[in-house]
């Protein structure tokens, strides 16, 4: 043979061939056999964890009436394998889908991107949150279909169709959910907004779940140990609101065909007592399989129905800011109970007068007369009161103290212990701001910043806010932020306004002409004292928004409310009557005046207002 | 006709008889990797299976064929099928997309119409043709460091192109000819050196990052230079014969050691450089011995130090610049440097684990819920071994490891009986090529072996493969049935 020496080779070759094949031997014997911790990680696959959706919490009013609940919704399921002879058409025209829809969604279903547990042996979700409208027809001819089922789950379901915006919706987590919170899987669904975000961890309750055994073809074996280790779902928690239901139902009534808001909270706990926000929606149309589809149209509405205009519209207050003008201002010594202005009326400068009476002006008839030359010279004597010093500086201190006082009514900021999701938090201009806009610590004056003394300018705030700043003034000196949740410990923050409880009797006094003998006379209920202040805010979208702010009774205040209707006119035309007519309602129980209820209710100001 | 007669009682049936078992097993249990619970039955040619059986048959045809043809017409060919093969790889990489689509990543597929083809599969038979027919020509034997040279270039050459068309597997299979070179007359010390730097890459790569104290050198630099000095040491003692100087060696690198020790309580010192000194250190020692005594025994062990120093450095550089970032990071999970279960780690942890419930007997066929409900990806491909190890368990992978093993020391033992050399050199190119690709796949899927991506002979899915492992064996055969021929 040739190369004969190196014939020896052949062995060396054949050793390590040999090694490697009983190295590789080894290593099996130890993965198989001796390593058990590879046996418990197939074994956590081979189980279906199977999902338990606990029933959502219920949300009550504050007298107990149910206002949402779960009614059952169903999916439609498909085992793959078990599909023999389908009549597609018959299964679309029952179903009411096309069939290009069925093909997609079967594709969907067999998509592993888009569906990674795909098996033709267990059920896959077909079509999900289907009413039982919608399974009405199929249910019928279901055993026509082999291989399809229906589940159950549930959905929402109002009693009333009404409070869309304090309610909220729940819709499909979005990824970024699914990523923060281990409670979220695709497909969940949880508050998107309203209560039903805020309070979505108490509502939600805790996901139970059911192990199952499958085996190698997908196929369900039965329970793992029999149920034991099975984790049964907890329903989620009841909530209790804090709204009447009935002065709900009135308020939104009222607001039918106007754009605006109204805002009614109990002035000494800060529970919201009705929130509205018009243009609105049947929050059940936001609910299964048309949510996607509507929720589209209320995106796309020129009216922003969506918009919870009672918290997250800004409005200037207008007149109604005066109330809390002739607080501070007091407060800082820039007036007193005693202290007359002049007035001339149209030809006032730099600020006219839009109403017409003596001169000159006391306090208590500038707010009940809504006197705007009145608050021009109160406030500039507020803030102007030390002279302006070098740089201005004496002027911007007094100016920084005027602000933070006025914010001491909730104005110009968030409510950040409060319930409510959607805010704005509203503006009181500061500082900072006009040195920016008037290039300057001396660029500016109180000539220059007149507007913020009547309610107008720079000064913004939400209708949550006025209604919020009527409690402070009922409460003479402090309020609670407004809530929805009726629980103790929302209650429990009172937040003081850094304003003298002796300052607040002639604001009362002031406030309660202005339904005697002042701008709302033509809206006083025979037989309850009220305070209330008109505003009429103009703005820059056409007719100004009438503005109503109020309380009642006079003594011992039940009911604070805010009242906005925009681009209406007059705060007395328009919001004026709406506040009575819920003052009424709510301290009586009943309306008396059948024929100011229908016409308030009839007043369209807004043609495109639609009524979903 | 005679031809004919002859083949039937020279063909080497047991070796058929072991390629028709592999074969078999690897289509049922590509059956059961495939089968996704619809599939009635194997025969389904619209399932993986059913294919693997059209691919099955015309693989019995082709190895049918090629006994038909005379077996000096392989040694007359070799060097054309190599440059046409060199041809087509060339043509791989400048062709249109339309002809070389890019699969993953990686342009090697040849598609014309329905017949898709890779043409790194018939490299390698080429080339094991080509250097057969070099080594078996009268003035080459392989002796001399130079005579390695031209069997370089003819393996280079295709792994050059198949890196180029980014199929870095394909390529590595080459390497499985040094075997052979061994076989042959390589000096068996290129081997050792393979499997040192192997050795020595795993260290420095491994404990690269873990310092030996903040800032005073890495774990990994210095147990590479440790090893590299006991080397000098058991070279000494073994091959040198000379204890005493192995002795001084060690005291000197435990003073040394000691030294650095007691300087750094005062100031910082780098082990690193510690290591290197104590490496150059001993390099001049031997060379002060062999001076002294005249030996010259130690040059080796001297270029051999300054080299793996040298590799050493480099293998940081190699590791960061060289692979791409999908190899660097197959190799630190499989070095336990990353835990990544949900990304690269996936397939190894998915296929340990599919394994490992396999437990002694298996799950039973078409019962392994690991393969089935494709929690192992590729696992009709490169993860096949899987399904055998769930479904079988070990008796299962053991038997095919078993099977694995006999037949490839009945190559060993074909190519030993070959009186010529062409044909022996073939028969040792077709064992190394399929020993290598049974240690890369095998070892990838229990987690040994980086994970690179080359199909179990005979098991896998895939036309290409099949076709191309069974022209290796079937030209082997054929020319083994040749060596009754010539007796007659």
């Amino acid at each position: 043979m040739i190369n004969d020496t190196l014939q020896g080779r052949r062995t060396v070759i054949a050793i390590i061939m040999s090694a490697v094949i009983v190295l590789y031997i080894l290593r099996l014997f130890t993965i198989q056999i001796i390593d058990t911790r590879y046996k418990e990680g197939a074994d956590s696959n081979a189980f279906l964890k199977k999902t338990q959706f606990p029933p959502r919490g219920l949300i009550y009013d504050r007298k107990h009436t149910l206002l949402v609940y779960n009614k059952p919704a169903y999916d439609i399921a498909l085992i793959m394998r078990e599909i023999r002879g389908l009549d597609t058409l018959a299964f679309c025209k029952a179903l009411n889908i096309d069939k290009a829809e069925f093909i997609q969604r079967i594709e969907d279903v067999k998509d592993r991107r888009k569906n990674p547990g795909y098996s033709t042996y267990t059920p896959q979700l077909f079509m999900s949150q289907l009413s039982i409208e919608d399974i009405a027809t199929i249910q019928q001819s279901m055993y026509k279909f082999p291989g399809f089922y229906i589940q159950n789950r549930t959905l929402r379901e109002y009693a009333y169709p009404i409070g869309a915006h304090v309610l909220g919706s729940i819709g499909e987590v979005s990824q970024r959910k699914i990523d923060n919170d281990d409670y979220y899987n695709r497909g969940d669904y949880a508050g998107r907004d309203g209560i039903e975000y805020t309070y979505e961890e108490s509502l939600r309750g805790e996901k139970g779940v059911e192990i199952l055994l499958r085996d190698a073809k997908g196929r369900i074996k039965g329970k793992f140990e029999n149920g034991k280790k099975d984790i049964a779902p907890k329903a989620g928690k009841n909530l209790t609101l804090t709204l009447d239901i009935q002065l709900q139902l009135l308020a939104e009534e009222l607001l039918k065909g106007k754009m605006g808001s109204v805002v009614a909270i109990e002035p000494t706990t800060g529970e919201i007592l009705a929130m509205v926000s018009n243009p609105s929606f049947n929050p059940a149309i936001l609910v299964g399989r048309q949510r996607s589809k509507n929720y589209n149209a209320l995106l796309h509405d020129p009216t922003k129905p969506l918009m919870n205009r009672a918290t997250q519209a800004l409005y200037p207050p207008g007149s109604s800011f005066k109330t809390a003008e002739a607080l501070v201002c007091q407060q800082m010594g820039g007036i007193n109970e005693h202290t007359y202005f002049q007035c001339n009326g149209k030809n006032s400068s730099p600020i006219r007068c839009t109403h017409s009476h003596g001169s000159p002006v006391s306090l208590l008839s500038a707010v009940e007369e809504s006197c705007n030359p009145y608050f021009w010279n109160a406030f500039r004597a507020t803030i102007e009161k030390d002279g302006y010093g070098s740089r201005n500086i004496n002027f911007r201190t007094r100016y920084d103290e005027w602000a933070d006082r006025m914010k001491s009514f909730g104005l110009g900021e968030k409510f950040t212990d409060s319930d409510i999701y959607e805010q704005s938090r509203g503006y009181i201009p500061t500082q900072k701001y006009y040195n920016k806009l008037y290039r300057g610590e001396t660029g500016w004056r109180a000539i220059t910043i007149r507007s913020n003394a009547i309610g107008q300018g720079e000064v913004l705030s939400t209708p949550l806010q006025m209604a919020n700043l009527m409690c402070a003034i009922a409460n003479e000196g402090y309020y609670i932020s407004p809530h929805l949740n009726r629980c103790d410990s929302l209650r429990k923050k009172i937040h003081y306004c850094k304003v003298d409880k002796k300052y607040f009797p002639i604001v009362f006094e002031a406030m309660w002409r202005v339904f005697d003998s002042g701008t709302a006379v033509a809206s006083k209920i025979p037989g309850i004292d009220m305070c209330g202040k008109t505003g009429t805010a103009d703005n820059s979208h056409g007719k100004p928004h009438s503005i109503f702010v109020g309380f009642a009774p006079r003594v011992h205040p039940k009911i604070a409310i805010a009242v906005v209707v925009e681009n209406a006119g007059f705060g007395s035309m328009f919001a004026a009557p709406i506040f009575s007519l819920l003052a009424e309602q709510y301290l009586t129980g009943k309306i008396k005046r059948p024929e100011l209820l229908e016409r308030t209710k009839n007043t369209v100001t807004n043609a495109y207002v639609q009524e979903r | 006709m005679s031809k004919n007669v002859s083949i039937k009682y020279a063909l080497d049936w047991t070796t058929v008889a072991f390629y028709v078992a592999l074969v078999l097993m690897g289509w049922i249990s590509i059956y059961g990797a495939s089968y996704n619970f619809d599939q009635s039955s194997i025969f389904d040619f619209s399932q993986r299976a059913g294919s693997q059986f059209i691919w099955i048959m015309t693989a019995f045809a082709i190895g049918g064929m090629l006994l038909l043809v005379d077996s000096r017409m392989y040694d007359f060919f070799a060097y054309f099928i190599y440059a046409f093969a060199i041809i087509l790889l060339i043509f791989t990489i400048v062709a249109p997309n339309s002809i070389a689509p890019d699969i993953k990543g990686s342009r090697s597929w040849l598609v014309f119409g329905p017949v898709r083809f890779q043409p790194a599969e018939l490299a390698k038979i080429a080339t094991a043709l080509a250097l057969s027919k070099f080594m078996s020509s009268y003035n080459y034997k392989l002796k001399t460091w130079k005579d390695l040279l031209p069997l370089g270039m003819f393996i280079l050459l295709p792994i050059g192109l198949i890196i180029l068309q980014h199929e870095t597997g394909s390529a590595l299979v080459f390497l499985a000819f040094l075997l052979m070179f061994y076989r042959e007359g390589m000096n068996g010390i290129v081997l050792l050196l393979g499997t040192f730097a192997i050795v020595l890459f795993v260290i420095v790569i491994r404990f690269s990052n873990i310092p030996i104290q903040v800032d005073r050198g890495t774990l990994g630099f210095i147990a590479a230079m440790l090893i590299i000095l006991l080397v000098q040491v058991f070279y000494a003692i073994f091959f040198g014969r000379n204890q005493k100087e192995a002795i001084i060696l060690l005291l000197g690198s435990v003073v040394v050691a000691a030294i650095s020790y007691v300087i750094n309580i005062w100031f910082r010192v780098n082990y690193n450089y510690i290591s290197i000194f104590s490496i150059v250190a001993s390099c001049i020692y031997w060379i002060f011995v062999e001076l002294l005594n005249r030996y010259r025994k130690y040059w080796f062990l001297i270029l051999f130090s300054i080299g793996s120093v040298l590799f050493c450095f480099s293998a940081d550089y190699l590791f960061e610049k060289v692979l791409q970032p999908h190899q660097q990071v197959r190799i630190k999970v499989l070095l336990n440097m990353e835990d990544d279960p949900t990304g690269a780690g996936y397939n190894v942890n998915q296929s340990k684990i599919a394994i490992g419930s396999g437990g002694f007997w298996g799950k039973g066929f078409l019962n392994g819920t690991q393969t089935k409900l494709k929690y192992v990806p590729e696992q009709d491909t490169d993860f096949i071994f899987c399904t055998v190890g769930e479904e079988h368990g070990f008796w299962g992978s053991t038997l095919v490891l078993a099977l694995y093993w006999l037949f490839l020391m009945r190559l060993l033992k074909i190519a030993e009986r070959q009186r010529e050399t062409f044909n022996r050199v073939f028969a040792y190119c077709v064992a190394s090529i399929f020993f290598f690709h049974l240690t890369i796949n095998v070892g990838m899927v229990l987690g040994i072996m980086p994970v690179i991506g080359i199909p179990l002979p005979f098991f896998s899915y895939g036309g290409s493969s099949l076709w191309g492992f069974t022209i290796l064996l079937f030209i082997l055969l054929r020319l083994d049935a040749s060596r009754l021929e010539r007796m007659w």
